[in-house]
């Protein structure tokens, strides 16, 4: 529980709007907070922080795209 | 034979994919069957250039060879340099099939579809780098991959993960029939947009600009919006047969259009014109760039970098159209309109100046239309032709 309130931290963070704290089923792609280069960042912070390794090529929008299916797919990885 | 080009290439498809139909709605597997109409196809879409056909063949050769070689490679070691001239080796013969022409009178090296087939080599030796191909993948699979007739000579652009699943799936002769229903819809849908509304723009009003305008400018002004609506028409309408031949094979391949006209803004028209090549170069181009400037930490401010990456991708993109000066001034021209939307999506998010609501979202869209047009002006050569 406590590592997936810290990856919706960080992707509040990175979209720089709490609505991903209220709402972590939100689409971010089509709600426009994310995008192309927030998804790198996600992706660098994942490895700086956490230190989960995902390739740029593996992160598709159909499967990573709400912060709980995120914080899931990343905790997977762990 | 053009693909898509004339009556007789979709009797001669229609004929040949005959099997596969009945095969499909009885619930069977047919994809060798493809595979050996696509040899069938291939071979009449080439037959009337021998030379053509000798140089897709030796891309094949190069561009499988290139693939093993690499897979083989990375499954001992991941050096940088080894990936670099990977991934330049595989853009190789596309390079010297457009550079060619400027130093010599061979052409040979070029064919129908290069551009589009080069995407698909380069995309494998990527993604075998980031460890998501690991295994050693199958001659006739990956042939199949590269050299699949429906989407050869311009698209749309698929990737070999994707395209995989779809080969593996276990269809029903129900979920077939549905499958067949949405091709046979887009192939209609095709003719509509590519043989009417295409046609019509260019036979009857583009063909008589002379007679309809009254000055220069007019006729440029007419010209530019009527070529912007007539290529969505006609390119829409070629990827509406490729992907619906596609699907009567069992293979969803990726949708290229998403009703451009309708984007808000300059983003969002990416997200919606020619989405196979777009998604490539965000994915393989932009994101790997931004990716590697922020770990290298090179350059600290966020937007420099992002633009950066606009800029690279888009002078890459008109690069790959093609050498004229056309294509690479229509990459300058989307390079530049990404980095003012960039700063002012920045300025607003702050200051909250452009308010969301309908009103907005029209006047957006009005808004963009005309830049998107004057992109597809610049992109036509209309403005360095002398004498219309």
């Amino acid at each position: 529980m406590e590592f997936k309130n810290e990856v919706i931290a960080l992707l509040a963070e990175i979209c720089q709007d709490d609505v991903v704290k209220e709402n972590p089923d939100i689409d971010l792609f089509t709600s426009g907070l994310l995008d192309s280069f927030g998804t790198v960042e996600l992706l660098v912070q994942a490895e700086e922080r956490f230190n989960i390794l995902i390739p740029i090529t593996e992160f598709d929008r159909e499967s990573w795209n709400t912060p709980n299916n995120i914080a899931n797919l990343l905790a997977d990885r762990r | 034979m053009t693909p898509y080009g004339s009556f007789t290439f979709f009797i001669i498809i229609a004929i040949l994919l005959a099997p596969t139909i009945i095969l499909g709605l009885r619930g069977k597997r047919f994809h060798t069957y493809n595979m050996l109409t696509t040899i069938a196809a291939l071979g009449l879409i080439f037959s009337s250039s021998l030379n053509q056909a000798l140089a897709l063949i030796l891309f094949t050769i190069w561009q499988v060879l290139l693939i093993r070689l690499y897979i083989h490679y990375r499954k001992q070691s991941n050096g940088n340099g080894i990936f670099y001239s990977a991934v330049f080796l595989s853009i190789l013969p596309l390079a010297v099939s457009k550079l060619l022409p400027y130093f010599s009178h061979i052409s040979v090296i070029g064919f129908l579809g290069i551009s589009y087939l080069t995407f698909k080599g380069t995309q494998i030796i990527m993604e075998i780098r980031d460890g998501l191909i690991k295994k050693e993948l199958p001659l006739s699979k990956l042939l199949y991959f590269i050299l699949f007739f429906p989407t050869i000579s311009s698209g749309p652009i698929d990737r070999y993960r994707r395209f995989e699943k779809d080969l593996e799936a276990q269809m029903s002769g129900d979920d077939y029939k549905q499958l067949l229903y949405d091709g046979i819809n887009k192939i209609f849908l095709g003719f509509l947009y590519k043989y009417i509304i295409g046609y019509s723009i260019n036979h009857f009003f583009i063909a008589n600009l002379r007679f309809i305008a009254h000055s220069q400018f007019q006729h440029h002004l007419y010209y530019m919006y009527a070529y912007s609506l007539y290529l969505f028409f006609d390119f829409a309408g070629y990827s509406a047969f490729a992907i619906g031949v596609s699907y009567i094979m069992g293979i969803k391949s990726p949708e290229n259009f998403n009703k451009p006209f309708i984007s808000r803004n300059i983003k969002d028209f990416w997200n919606r014109w020619h989405l196979s090549l777009s998604f490539w170069f965000r994915d393989y181009v932009y994101m790997r760039f931004v990716f590697w400037m922020t770990k290298k930490k090179w350059i600290k401010n966020r937007n420099i970098v992002s633009n950066l990456g606009y800029i690279l991708l888009f002078l890459i993109m008109g690069f790959w159209h093609g050498l004229e000066i056309q294509y690479i001034l229509y990459g300058i021209y989307h390079a530049l309109l990404m980095v003012l939307y960039n700063s002012f999506e920045r300025f607003n998010k702050k200051h909250k100046w452009w308010p969301n609501n309908k009103f907005t979202h029209v006047a957006a869209i009005i808004i963009t239309f005309h830049f998107i047009c004057f992109g597809f002006y610049i992109f036509s050569g209309q403005l360095f032709q002398k004498g219309v």
